[in-house]
């Protein structure tokens, strides 16, 4: 994955915060997720025009102590893995809001 | 002419599963018998219900090949399958028809159905849990098959009621929770008293080698306790008030681990 990649939380989903964590729910198949602090750093970050590697350096470097390519490299893997569930979006552009709200 | 109609006589009964009275219509007197029998402490007047089923009885064998519940909103009505019924609801026009053979089964589960689709709009749900109330207070006991159910409800003690060996029912209310009294039985065939009581506990239950309660919090409490809702719809604006009805009652209701051996002693935990 480039580092000009856009991620947009997709509109079907259920989601609450508790404390530092993120519980999300897909609402397609009912799959659950419990995001830790790290990753739903991204996932609040995840605007649909902010590049990825924005939200990492402005949300995970300093909050969290870790060097940018790492952190990088951990939240395009997380991106994706989330992405093949269907509850976060990726593209090489940033996304309008129809197009968030249509997937 | 007079004296030669043929319409077949028509028969209804009430069956009020917490709180909430369904009407039920159809033309085989044996069946209504089946159904106040069934039903037993449930039935009540069918005029002050508040949504209305019609079923229409089908010879014996299957309705369709499908063996698994399928549940989807099609044009604002709800469609109910499963291969012993065919079932179809209009909540807005608060009426519907079921097509199934003359079993209490079928309709049984299509009233399970019909109650978590109304629940879940009001923040409520119908839960894989036994629950009693003692002292005024319910408590609920959850688990899948296996976990305990049964045997915690076997153990009550006299001054507790039993509302449900199996399904509990759950309705958010003004100040709270409540849990309400079930015909859904298991393997204790035993119908819960048709009362309600605002819900002091949820126990997560498992058997081990001594009583024991720990507490259960934050993403742990939701997680156990989405996993024993009862959920049927494919609908995407129903899984996320399930899952908001699970977290506003995780973070209001306190949530515990029971261990428990299979003796009485373990309701002296329970007050």
């Amino acid at each position: 994955m480039n580092s000009k990649q856009y991620v947009a939380r997709s509109s079907e989903i259920a989601a609450r915060r508790l404390g530092d964590e993120m519980m999300i729910m897909s609402a397609r198949d009912s799959t659950l997720f419990t995001l830790n602090p790290v990753a739903t750093a991204i996932w609040e970050g995840a605007d649909g025009s902010t590049p990825l590697d924005q939200i990492v350096e402005r949300r995970i470097c300093t909050a969290f102590e870790v060097e940018h390519d790492v952190a990088l490299r951990d939240a395009e893997a997380l991106a994706e893995r989330l992405a093949e569930h269907g509850i976060l979006l990726l593209s090489d552009a940033p996304f309008t809001r129809p197009e968030r709200e249509s997937k | 002419m007079p004296g030669l109609a043929t319409g077949a006589e028509r028969f209804d009964v009430g069956i009020a599963i917490g709180g909430l009275p369904i009407r039920i219509c159809l033309n085989d007197a044996e069946f209504l018998r089946v159904l106040q029998e069934r039903y037993a402490g449930f039935v009540t007047s069918p005029s002050g219900a508040k949504f209305e089923f019609e079923i229409d009885l089908a010879p014996p064998g299957l309705i369709s090949e499908d063996e698994d519940v399928r549940v989807r909103l099609d044009s604002g009505r709800w469609c109910l399958d499963r291969g012993d019924f065919h079932a179809e609801w209009n909540a807005s026009a608060a009426r519907g028809r079921i097509r199934q053979t003359a079993n209490p089964y079928s309709i049984d589960a299509v009233l399970r159905i019909v109650h978590t689709l109304l629940l879940a709009e009001e923040g409520g749900f119908l839960v894989h849990a036994a629950s009693a109330v003692r002292n005024g207070r319910a408590f609920l006991f959850a688990g899948v098959s296996g976990a305990g159910k049964t045997t915690i409800s076997r153990l009550a003690p006299e001054d507790a009621v039993l509302l449900t060996d199996e399904i509990s029912y759950v309705r958010k209310q003004e100040g709270g929770y409540s849990a309400f009294g079930t015909p859904f039985t298991g393997e204790l065939a035993k119908l819960g008293e048709n009362i309600q009581a605002p819900i002091a506990a949820l126990y997560l239950l498992a058997q081990g080698s001594e009583n024991r309660i720990d507490p259960v919090r934050g993403t742990e409490a939701i997680r156990a306790l989405l996993s024993n809702i009862l959920f049927f719809a494919e609908d995407a604006e129903l899984v996320r008030l399930v899952f908001e009805a699970a977290c506003e009652f995780a973070g209001r209701v306190p949530v515990y681990r029971l261990t428990f051996l299979p003796d009485a002693r373990v309701w002296e935990m329970i007050s």
